[in-house]
């Protein structure tokens, strides 16, 4: 487990290079430059600008000069945030963007997978419909819509909960809720389905027909093989949260990173975006890589060895 | 004689219908999205107000007798305005599912059916654009060369191919392995022949479910991308760009972003209804 | 498997029915500032979320009242030599940097060398340009800082010497790129000199805490001079990138003072908050730009007064943008000093007679019915603009048939289409730098490069402009901006449309409040009061 660990550890290596040569280019090909504005800048001053940020350099001298920097843990400075560096802005953002992603997580797949096994167990009944019908709500209704209604109604209206802002635990209630929204609701059909599937499988019958009581039967056997499809599902949920977290993020005033990708994108902050990106990157494979090593836990078929 | 001992014995798409035409939710729902799309087709040309027109006495009002979905802070009809953008939102699914499963198909196909070496090379490919946060890529290309729709639905095709070429290359290695595939292979049928015979045929029952299911996912993104202000451009509109709109001014004039919000949220759901409709009755084990 | 997430969960609801909003302290002021600054270093920044931050941690000679009004401030007393181009200045002896250190003439010669050496690369350096040899040390022409106009005669007296006299020299040294510098913490720390613990200025609050995108938080400096007269004990600044998130945030009372009003709710805010909402002149004109270097807009005036005449800009105020904005029938705002406001001679017309002229005159241009003009107006990415741009659209379609489409960019590369002159109409605006005439009228000049974004060329504008910066009579100098307005509003290269409002909200309890035309609210003149 610990070499397959380190082979696919490897092997992330070459991704990570071709998402940073994409972006990289990418970002350069854009039109417009960081210190475009409506002012003239006299050519002296324009001249020494990129001197400074080495923008008067060939692309491809840029290019391995920003490989060599991120080799050693350096962003490199931020262009429209001039008073700090990227690795500054990425290392304070991400733990705010961390506790918002993760407990989201948390609460989608809790109450996903929770809702979606009564929904299975209890098939074609009333709580079914409701916590379908729910789900498919979640997935229907976008949650830059969700957000504005709950600030307006628990912050606004009834006063509960802040509106804006990053602090206390009051003021991560709102966000989390609007990000898990659509995960909770994509984790309930996912976990409905293959527990269906599960229920009718023959292990199940088997454990049945040795006079295991149901509720053994179900906590031991039928969860732990349903929620397979949903590990699986960890990843997507990752990408869907982390995007979801841009406008999060942004309705919110939350200060974590999500928050730089559009601004940096429009103010061709070249340093943040990339930053931004690689991270997030990075943070895809991590998951990826820790799924497919849960995996075996879950099913005894899956080895890595 | 071939042919005999080859054919199935009953056509697996007549179940299917059959199957399909006992489940409620899935032919409520494909009224419904009919009814929609039909809406939108023709709707804008019945209204009577063009697309674009301003009503200088009715800036941002709510619904009334002239405009029954009221107008927004142009003063254009909302109705127009809510069938045109579905226009937009329903060809942009459709149209970028298609570049998906072009992509997703051919790919996927060719790594199962073709195996070996080609395979393992296909699927790396795709293990690693899995790795990268597309989402983010189409944002930049959004904002760096503009909001043209061709490019908007290339890019979201293009995101979301991935899980098509997987699915495609499982089930085709399964089919490879069938009796009825085997059969044919050692009668010598050209390999032509079989891709086209049984491979193709059986691989469309999980295509269009995933198709089905891809429409509503590419829905929502857009809508994503018009909240970034990154939309189509006017004076065309989209529900996406709609809801936007309405959510910033939601208080002020909720009909804004209440009737674009149900015909999205109506259309997710139908397709959402109609796809698990769909994957029920092409799965022959649920019954 | 799921217990620990539940009780997460648990927590969640027990803290949601325990949450109440955050209650405000007395005497702490939470303001809305649109954006993220740039940077807190006032030869980086340019925008002005950074200068109402930097005003409060900064002094420059002369500061700014609670009205805007212009009051002593590291400068005590000044006299201008007969000839208008000497200005001596009388530091105050009890000025200090927040850190005890008095403040000198040497520190303003410091910071003045740093704003305009090219190796600072301050974009903002041109508000300099009126002190002597400026401009040509900026642009590299003379390296050595010393041949600059500007000389400590002793520790507390400063002389800056200046090319010409400058009416509104004074008025400019309220900017930021003419506040001092505390050399000694920006020797020690280098580029991280504007952070919190190392920041030292001379204003009336110092920086205490800075998040990015979070918050900024100044306290009072025990050393400013006018200490015993600042209320507030914190002042926090938040970005507020979304209007709509800033007006919930007001409405819980998370902030005081927003920075700005979503223009869809503006009827909604009448109606329900109208005692907190405050909207009045602002220096600033919005207007569309015509390219005259090209066709259809090179050569062919008429076409450009009949675009012009059809905006009805009186129904495209009161019901579009509908914030109080001014209908703009002059290039220069109201309220300009030492200016009188012109007019395009329309002004006075109702709009049928307007649209019988802009038939005629278009049809003057050469179009007509069976061969309309077909125009594209640019605009970069904001919900007013749009709206802008398809109701004016819809005025020239309706009225002159004219064919109209809409091109929507990003801000960048709408900077980069208006610089390449590859646009036909664009969506523009303007904010003074400083209260007078030229920060509006120098734009078109013929060698403003960039600035001029219309290409707009007139020898006889150009000298006006020219002689009345030499100009030491100040009635002569007048004149001659006005003539040059004048002119500049019958060539007609630009539209404009109308003139800018401030929109705030503010909270009852808000107190030193004035309303002003530079939009300028220093902080150490408002308090809060209890609520």
């Amino acid at each position: 487990m610990f070499s397959y660990a380190a082979r696919r550890l490897a092997s992330a290596v070459p991704t990570i290079l071709v998402v940073i040569t994409i972006a990289f280019f990418m970002i350069r090909l854009a039109p417009g430059g960081p210190f475009d504005q409506e002012r003239q800048v006299p050519p002296e001053v324009a001249a020494n600008l990129e001197r400074a940020y080495h923008l008067d350099e060939p692309l491809t001298a840029q290019f391995v000069r920003y490989l060599g920097n991120i080799l050693t843990g350096d962003f490199g400075p931020s262009f429209r945030y001039r008073d700090f560096g990227v690795s500054e802005l990425l290392a304070d953002g991400f733990p705010i963007s961390m506790q918002l992603g993760a407990s989201a997580m948390v609460l989608a797949v809790a109450i996903g997978f929770a809702a979606g096994s009564l929904a299975a167990l209890r098939r074609n009944t009333f709580s079914d419909m409701a916590v379908m019908g729910a789900a498919m709500t979640g997935i229907a209704v976008p949650n830059f819509v969700v957000a504005p209604i709950m600030t307006l109604v628990l912050g606004v209206w009834f006063a509960l909960l802040p509106v804006g802002g990053w602090g206390g635990i009051n003021h991560a209630i709102l966000p989390v809720l609007a990000l898990a929204l659509p995960q909770i609701a994509t984790i309930a059909r996912l976990t409905r389905g293959s527990m269906l599937e599960v229920l009718r499988a023959d292990f199940i019958r088997t454990a049945r027909a040795k006079g295991l009581s149901e509720r053994a039967t179900i906590t031991g056997h039928a969860m732990r093989a349903a929620a397979l499809p949903v590990l699986s599902y960890l990843g997507p949920a990752t990408a869907g949260i982390i995007t979801g977290s841009v406008v999060i993020e942004q309705i919110f005033g939350i200060p974590g990173i999500g928050r730089y990708f559009v601004q940096g994108a429009l103010n061709r902050d070249y340093t943040l975006v990339m930053g931004v990106v690689i991270f997030y990157a990075v943070l895809i494979i991590l998951l990826n890589l820790i799924v497919d090593l849960l995996y075996p836990l879950f099913d005894p078929r899956v080895r890595h060895d | 004689m071939t042919d005999l001992t080859l054919a199935p014995p009953r056509s697996p798409w007549r179940d299917a219908t059959t199957r399909l035409a006992r489940n409620r939710a899935a032919v409520v729902s494909a009224i419904i999205l009919g009814l929609i799309t039909l809406a939108c087709v023709f709707g804008p040309m019945l209204s009577g107000y063009e697309l674009d027109a301003i009503d200088w006495e009715k800036i941002q009002t709510p619904p009334d007798s002239d405009h029954w979905f009221g107008t927004d802070g142009n003063g254009r009809d909302l109705l127009v305005r809510v069938l045109t953008g579905g226009r937009i939102s329903l060809a942009l699914g459709i149209a970028a599912t298609m570049v998906a499963v072009l992509i997703g198909v051919t790919w996927g196909a060719l790594a199962g059916y073709l195996g070996g070496a080609i395979d393992a090379l296909l699927m790396r490919v795709v293990d690693v654009l899995y790795a990268l946060p597309f989402m983010f890529f189409v944002i930049l290309l959004m904002v760096f060369f503009g909001r043209d729709p061709i490019l908007m639905f290339v890019a979201l095709g293009a995101v979301s191919w991935l899980d098509m070429a997987r699915i495609v290359r499982g089930q085709t290695l399964s089919l490879k392995r069938q009796d009825f595939v085997r059969a044919a292979q050692a009668m010598g049928a050209p390999t032509s022949q079989i891709v086209r015979r049984h491979i193709v045929p059986n691989l469309m029952g999980p295509v269009v479910v995933f198709a089905t299911l891809t429409v509503p996912q590419v829905i929502l993104f857009e809508s994503f991308l018009s909240f970034l202000g990154l939309g189509v451009q006017e004076p065309m509109t989209s529900w996406g760009v709609l809801i936007s709109e309405g959510s910033q001014t939601m208080q002020a004039s909720p009909w804004m972003l209440l009737f674009p919000a149900v015909f999205l949220a109506t259309t997710l759901f139908c397709l959402n209804f109609i796809g698990d409709g769909l994957r029920d009755a092409l799965d022959p084990r649920d019954h | 498997m799921p217990i620990a997430p539940f009780r997460l969960f648990l927590a969640c609801l027990v803290a949601l029915a325990l949450g109440t909003g955050a209650a405000l302290a007395g005497g702490d002021l939470h303001v809305g500032n649109a954006a993220e600054p740039e940077s807190l270093d006032i030869h980086l920044s340019s925008g002005v979320a950074e200068a109402n931050i930097q005003r409060d941690l900064f002094e420059g000679l002369i500061a700014e009242g609670p009205d805007a009004g212009l009051i002593p401030g590291a400068a005590e007393s000044w006299e201008i030599s007969s000839d208008g181009t000497v200005y001596t200045f009388h530091l105050r002896e009890d000025g200090r940097w927040s850190n005890g250190d008095p403040v000198t003439a040497h520190d303003f010669v410091y910071a003045f060398h740093r704003g305009l050496d090219p190796a600072t690369a301050g974009s903002y350096a041109f508000i300099l340009y009126p002190v002597k040899n400026a401009e040509a040390v900026v642009n590299g022409e003379m390296l050595a800082l010393g041949n600059l106009g500007i000389t400590a005669l002793d520790d507390s007296t400063l002389e800056i010497t200046l090319n010409a006299p400058t009416a509104y020299f004074l008025d400019m040294l309220t900017h930021h790129m003419a506040f001092p510098l505390h050399r000694a913490s920006l020797e020690e720390h280098g580029s991280s000199w504007t952070r919190a613990g190392n920041l030292v200025g001379n204003g009336a609050f110092t920086l205490d805490e800075w998040v990015p995108q979070s918050h900024i938080k100044l306290v009072p400096n025990a050393y400013f001079h006018d200490a015993e007269n600042v209320a507030l004990d914190e002042v926090w600044y938040y970005p507020t990138e979304d209007e709509g998130q800033e007006l919930q945030r007001y409405r819980a009372d998370e902030l005081d003072i927003t920075y700005d009003i979503p223009a869809d709710q503006i009827e909604w805010i009448v109606e329900n908050l109208n005692d907190e909402y405050r909207n009045y002149p602002y220096l600033g004109v919005y207007y569309y730009g015509l390219n005259t270097t090209a066709v259809p807009f090179a050569d062919n005036i008429p076409l450009r007064q009949a675009l012009s005449l059809a905006i009805n800009r009186e129904i495209l105020t009161q019901r579009i943008t509908r914030a109080g904005e001014i209908p703009a029938y002059s290039f220069v705002p109201p309220g300009v000093a030492f200016y009188q406001q012109q007019s395009m001679d329309f002004e006075g017309w109702d709009q049928s007679a307007r649209n019988d002229a802009a038939r005629a005159l278009y049809a003057e241009a050469g179009y007509g019915e069976d061969n309309p003009l077909e125009i594209e107006i640019l605009y970069n990415t904001s919900d007013n603009h749009k709206k802008i741009a398809i109701a004016i659209g819809a005025m020239w379609k309706q009225l002159l048939g004219v064919e109209v489409t809409l091109r929507n960019e990003e801000w960048k590369v709408y900077l980069a289409s208006r610089d390449e002159k590859t646009y036909q109409v664009v969506r523009s605006g303007w904010i003074g730098d400083y209260n007078d005439a030229n920060t509006f009228l120098d734009l078109f000049v013929s060698d403003a490069g960039i600035m001029n974004s219309t290409g707009y060329s007139n020898p006889a504008y150009d000298a006006l402009l020219e002689n009345a910066a030499l100009e030491t009579d100040m009635a002569n100098r007048q004149a001659m901006l006005e003539e040059a307005e004048r002119i500049f509003l019958s060539d007609g290269p630009v539209i404009p449309i109308y003139f800018y409002t401030t929109q705030h909200m503010i909270k009852p309890w808000v107190q030193g409040w004035v309303d002003n035309i530079k939009d300028v609210h220093p902080s150490r003149f408002l308090s809060v009061a209890e609520h």
